[in-house]
Formats: C-alpha cells, sequence, structure tokens
C-alpha cells in the first residue's frame, strides 16, 4: 500500500457512512472497490506519462475537511451568499445550484422544465429511485482514466452532483446551469453528475465552477454524459474557482449513432487546475466539437488533457484551444485522437494555440494524432507565440496607449473562443469574465468593442 | 510645422538616412520621393514613432516640440497620421471599433468629450462615401481579407475621420489600380487644408498628377538630393532617377 495515501484512504473510509446510497450493495461495492483502486495508485505523480508537467503534490501535502461545517446545511445558505450566487445565475437559464457539494434547492430554479425532463440531486435520486442510476454509474471503468487516483476518489467520495435524464425526442429550449458554489475553506468536495440524453433530444448544459467566501478547497468533480441516437448536447464548463483552489475534473462522453457533442471548456480560474475530457464516437456518424480557452496568469497551472476515441467508421470530430499565458502562468495542452482499425473514413481535426505575454509564462501543447486505420482525414497542429509588434505600432499609431493596445490584441485573441458559444446570454457572461481577468485589464482600454 | 534638421537613422547598425533637413509648413504638400532603398519610408516611419529605428544625431520639431518626447500614441493625439504602405491586418478587432478608439483618445486627450455613437456614425458614413468604401467593411476586423485597394482606401478613411494636423502617407499610391489611384488621390486632396500639412511618400509621379504638391524632394541614399517644385516631379517622370542617384554618390564621395 502506498504510504502517502494511507491518511486520505482512513479519511475516507470514515466518510462512507455520511454518504448517500448507504445500503445499495452495488454502490457499496463500487466505493469500496474504488477505495482499494485509490490504495493501489495513490495520487498521480510527475513519472505518469499524463501528469509529467502536473504535480499535484499540493493538493496530497493539503488538509482538507471531508465534510462540510455542522450548521452550514446549504438549506441556511446565508442572505449574502444567495445574493451573490443569485448573481452568477445565467439569465432564462434553468438552474441548479450546489453549495459547497451540495444541493441546495432553494436557491435552485428548476420550474421551467418541459415534460419527459428529469432534473434531480444525485444523492436524492440514490435515496429515492436508485433504478435509474444503477445502470449508469460506475459504467466507466474509473480506473481506466487518466485521472486515475482522482476518479477513484470521486467515486469512493461522491456526496451528489446532478442527475439530468431527457426523454426522448425532447428539447429543451432553455439552457440548463449546473452551478457549483464553493463557500466553505480547506473543503474537499467530490461532485458526480449524470446526463442521459435519450434519442433524438437535445440539451444544452452549463457546467459552472466558481467561489464565493473560499479561495482553497479542492474541488473534483466527474461528469459522466450518455448522448442517444441523433440527441444533441451541448456541454459549457466554466472554471472560476478561487485563487487558491484546487480543480479536478472528468468530462466523459459516449456518442451514439447520429448524435452530437459540443464541449467547450473556458479555465480562468483555481491556483492549479486539472480537466480532462474523453470523447468516445461509438456509433457511427456521430459527431464532436471540443472547444476550449484557459488563461493562466500569476503562478496559476492549468491542465487540459483531452482524448478522442474513434471507434467506428464516419466519425467527425473538431478540436480548438487557444490559451493565454502571462505571469509565471503555466499550461498544459494534451490533446489525443485515437482513430481505431475500424473507424474508416474518421474525420479529426486539431489545433492549440497560445500566446505567451511573459518571459515566465510556459506551456507545453502536445496534439497526438494515433492512427491505425487508412482511409481517414486528419490534421492537427499547435502554435506558441507572442503579440506581433507590427500590430501593437499600428494600433498605437492611431493613438491608443501601449498597455490598451496589447489588452486589446490579447482579448481579440481570446475571445474568438467566446464569439463561438451559439447561447448569447452565456456569450456575454464570458467576455464579462474575460475581459476581468486578462493582464493588466481594467483602466488600459477606455472603451471596449 | 515639422522641422527636420540633419536627421540620422540607422537600423541595425546601417544608417539610413544620412542628415535630412526639411521644413513643411502648415497648408503646404510636400512629396518625397525617390528610389528604391533610399530611405523615404524610413522617414515615414521614423516621424510617426517606430521603435526599431535609432536616431543617431539631428532633431525633428513639430509643432515646436520634440517630436522624439513623444510616443507614437502621442504623437497621434497630437495630430499626426501615418497612412502605412502596409496596412497591419488585426483579426478580432472591429474596423469600426478601432475608428472610434482612435477618435476617442484624441479627443480625451483635447479634453473634448466622446462623440454619441448617433455622430459617430454619422460622421464615418460620411467619410465612408467620399473614399468610397462599402460600408460592410466597418463591421468586418481590422484590414482582414481586405483588398490592396480597400487597405489603402481604410487608411484614407481613418485619416478622414481623425482630421490630422500632418499627414503621412506612406506609398498610398503603390498597388491600385486607376479607379482606387484616382479614389484615394480624391480623399487625399479633399483633406488640404490651410492649417494641415501632408507629406506625400511616393516612389512615381502619377499620384502628382491628382495632387500638385508644393514642393518635391528626391531622396537619394540617406539625403535629399535635390528640392523643387512640381516640375521636379515631371523630370523624374522622363529622366529617373538614375541621374539624381549618381549626383548624391559624387555629393556623398566629395564629403
Amino acid at each position: 500500500m502506498n504510504a502517502v495515501a494511507d491518511r486520505p484512504l482512513g479519511d475516507y473510509a470514515r466518510l462512507q457512512a455520511a454518504l448517500p446510497g448507504q445500503g445499495l450493495p452495488w454502490l457499496e461495492r463500487w466505493r469500496a472497490e474504488a477505495l482499494a483502486a485509490f490504495a493501489a495508485s495513490g495520487y498521480p505523480t510527475l513519472r505518469d506519462e499524463d501528469w509529467k508537467y502536473t504535480s499535484v503534490a499540493a493538493i496530497e501535502n493539503a488538509v482538507f475537511d471531508l465534510l462540510p461545517p455542522a450548521g452550514a446545511a446549504p438549506a441556511e445558505v446565508s442572505a449574502k451568499l444567495g445574493a451573490a450566487i443569485e448573481a452568477l445565475a445565467l439569465p432564462g437559464a434553468c438552474l441548479m445550484v450546489f453549495v459547497d457539494g451540495r444541493y441546495a434547492p432553494a436557491l435552485s430554479r428548476l420550474d421551467a422544465l418541459p415534460a419527459g425532463v428529469t432534473v434531480a440531486s444525485l444523492a436524492e435520486t440514490l435515496a429515492r429511485a436508485p433504478e435509474r442510476l444503477q445502470a449508469w454509474l460506475g459504467r466507466r471503468q474509473f480506473h481506466a482514466s487518466p485521472l486515475a487516483g482522482f476518479a477513484a476518489l470521486n467515486a469512493a467520495g461522491f456526496a451528489d452532483g446532478a442527475y439530468v435524464h431527457v426523454d426522448q425526442g425532447v428539447t429543451l429550449a432553455a439552457p440548463l446551469q449546473l452551478l457549483f458554489v464553493a463557500s466553505a475553506e480547506k473543503l474537499a468536495t467530490h461532485s458526480r453528475n449524470l446526463i442521459v440524453a435519450e434519442a433524438g433530444s437535445r440539451l444544452d448544459l452549463i457546467e459552472q465552477h466558481a467561489a464565493r467566501g473560499a479561495a482553497g478547497y479542492l474541488s473534483n468533480v466527474v461528469s459522466d454524459l450518455a448522448v442517444g441516437p441523433g440527441a444533441a448536447i451541448a456541454h459549457y464548463k466554466l472554471q472560476e474557482e478561487g485563487a487558491r483552489a484546487f480543480h479536478v475534473a472528468a468530462v466523459n462522453a459516449e456518442l451514439q449513432q447520429g448524435s452530437r457533442f459540443a464541449s467547450a471548456s473556458f479555465a480562468f480560474g483555481a491556483a492549479l487546475a486539472r480537466t480532462d475530457i474523453a470523447v468516445a464516437l461509438a456509433a457511427e456518424n456521430a459527431e464532436c466539437t471540443l472547444d476550449g480557452l484557459y488563461l493562466a496568469d500569476g503562478r496559476q497551472h492549468i491542465d487540459h488533457h483531452t482524448r478522442i476515441d474513434h471507434l467506428v467508421p464516419r466519425g467527425t470530430s473538431r478540436e480548438f484551444y487557444k490559451g493565454v499565458l502571462a505571469g509565471a502562468g503555466r499550461a498544459v495542452f494534451n490533446g489525443k485522437v485515437v482513430i481505431h482499425e475500424d473507424a474508416q473514413h474518421s474525420d479529426a481535426a486539431q489545433s492549440n494555440r497560445n500566446l505567451l505575454l511573459s518571459p515566465l509564462a510556459e506551456v507545453d501543447t502536445k496534439p497526438q494524432l494515433e492512427i491505425w486505420a487508412d482511409d481517414v482525414k486528419c490534421s492537427h497542429g499547435a502554435t506558441v507565440g507572442q503579440l506581433d509588434p507590427e500590430q501593437i505600432f499600428y494600433l498605437r499609431s492611431r493613438g491608443l496607449a501601449a498597455a490598451a493596445a496589447q489588452t486589446l490584441l490579447t482579448w481579440a485573441f481570446a475571445a474568438e473562443m467566446v464569439e463561438r458559444v451559439p447561447l448569447a446570454a452565456l456569450r456575454e457572461r464570458l467576455d464579462r469574465l474575460l475581459r476581468a481577468r486578462l493582464p493588466q485589464s481594467g483602466e488600459t482600454l477606455e472603451v471596449w468593442p | 510645422m515639422l522641422e527636420i534638421t540633419n536627421l540620422h537613422v540607422s537600423v541595425d547598425g546601417k544608417e539610413i538616412l544620412r542628415g535630412i533637413d526639411l521644413v513643411v509648413q502648415a497648408g503646404e504638400v510636400h512629396a518625397v520621393m525617390g528610389p528604391n532603398g533610399s530611405g523615404k519610408s524610413t522617414l515615414a516611419q521614423v516621424l510617426a514613432g517606430r521603435d526599431s529605428y535609432t536616431v543617431s544625431a539631428g532633431s525633428v520639431r513639430y509643432d515646436g516640440r520634440d517630436l522624439f518626447a513623444l510616443s507614437p500614441e502621442e504623437r497621434a493625439r497630437e495630430g499626426i497620421f501615418l497612412a502605412f504602405q502596409y496596412p497591419v491586418e488585426i483579426p478580432g478587432v472591429a474596423n469600426i471599433y478601432l475608428l472610434k478608439a482612435a477618435l476617442n483618445a484624441q479627443r480625451q486627450h483635447r479634453g473634448l468629450p466622446e462623440l454619441d455613437a448617433v455622430d459617430f456614425l454619422a460622421l464615418v458614413r460620411d467619410q465612408l462615401k467620399r473614399v468610397g468604401m462599402d460600408e460592410a467593411l466597418l463591421y468586418r476586423p481590422v484590414n482582414q481579407g481586405f483588398s490592396g485597394g480597400e487597405k489603402k482606401r481604410n487608411e484614407i478613411l481613418q485619416m478622414a475621420v481623425l482630421q490630422p494636423k500632418l499627414a503621412i502617407l506612406d506609398e498610398t499610391d503603390s498597388g491600385l489600380d486607376i479607379d482606387a489611384l484616382k479614389a484615394v488621390a480624391d480623399g487625399i486632396e479633399a483633406m488640404r487644408r490651410p492649417d494641415r500639412a501632408i507629406i506625400l511618400v511616393t516612389h512615381y509621379q502619377r499620384l502628382l498628377d491628382y495632387i500638385v504638391p508644393n514642393q518635391v524632394h528626391v531622396l537619394a541614399q540617406g539625403r535629399i538630393a535635390r528640392s523643387g517644385g512640381p516640375e521636379l516631379a515631371r523630370e523624374l517622370e522622363r529622366r529617373g532617377y538614375a541621374w539624381v542617384e549618381a549626383a548624391a554618390a559624387g555629393t556623398g564621395a566629395a564629403a
């Protein structure tokens, strides 16, 4: 047994009694297996190929609470926190709020959901209708995920999350916002979302992670999405965690015949953030789009690992990630596309572009294509560049201050990813966040575009 | 308005301008001509404040002030405008935004309030018609995907909106077909005013068929080899640059 892993293991074993799903043998077995898997693997280290550039020693060495402080049940959220959360709600969206990893129904707004849609707390569903979850939970092999130890800890320790089920042919006109808010310092939360879109259904999902009142904590989240035949899910992940927070997240999507999955990951916050997105094109004519934008400033470290498996013929995948690195910020992009032997006529394109604003900033980018079929169309590329002095001089010669010119060009580089978001309210919110997060923003631009 | 005295400029240790003397008064149009590599564009860029050049000697006074004490943006706000030989593409920044930001930077510098959206758009549309540009280009990223002629017209549009005191046009006529040349020339001619000076940097005489300059200067090997009236441009058109260069080489050797 890994000695380092001893402490969390002991804690998580003790935690079991406080977790939902007690008395469900299949779940207890699954959680026990997860604990055993973690005991065997421990936390990932720099020796693991998938963690070569991202050290989680800081997470390993930190001491976290595993349960929110007593008396801070989400039902009793303070007025101040309630108002802060209200400000995070996206206009026009259905809203599901989780405070410190627990569902807060009083802050949520689910009345506008159409018939044929179930949106519920995962903990509550485990209590009331566990049979709806049994077939799905644990279907993904947590030990196969590159998140390894973190996925195992999530399985062993998840307390809540969203369960979303959309019946065949049903369309959600309004987006569904899953808002995870951290308010307790030093807390480790493990959240788990299960999204099932039956044949021909449509759903826009916003998974947002923010901090109000807490700065340092661990947020470890797994989202599993099943996209049925002809169904379409758009998944927007918005990470604006606290300045000292650790954020580890997995997004796993399985695509059936003729389905579409659009993922966009916006990573702006946290001290250390790692997001793994895995898409399996499991049936023919499925299509996925993976967009991403990461900003790392100060000493932030932001890591994205994506993997797209073309398992069958005629799948299409498009991936486009951009990053802005300032200060001593650091980013990792690892994008793997695997075209399996049977996946003839696959069409895959991948691109990663980075803007380095400081000599201390760093990015490690690794686009990877692994092709086992012979009749495919694939391309990939990565660039790392700086602001163009010609463009800066041109703008200055028109009267813009040097700092304003830099801010404007940086914004223009990053805003391309925001403009690709089709939801106007979300696009507006993202643009506002982007402007606020840009290095030396604020007063540098008198007027924004 | 502009007084250049014994200006020496080098780039990467190589001296490009080797003692330029030039005085441009308000209300005048000066043409700076010369063969490729004579230093015409260097002069234009140095006046606008490009920092890849080193001024090793000499001075430039603009409205009585030391030009080199001003940053490029301060020069722009004080009324200097450079129309680029190769206008720069700025992906992601709408053309109309740049016009607005540039105009507001200038107005703020002068203690004037921002133009409201209605007045601004009216102003831009008016100028747009004069340079014969499609309004759709306002909403496209700056110069991105513009044809050569559209880029040059866009420079003239910016100039017309910003109404500079000193306009420097760096080979704005190059690469234009005859219609675009006419439109650009009309745009420049319309800018002529008693309180404004214009410097036209050009290789060819043809722009001067439309805009008759007060003075023509010929640059050769980093110096003004010859100055004269509009007839000098026609002489260059007839005889080429070789005779001026030969004469300049002669003076250079003698000095």
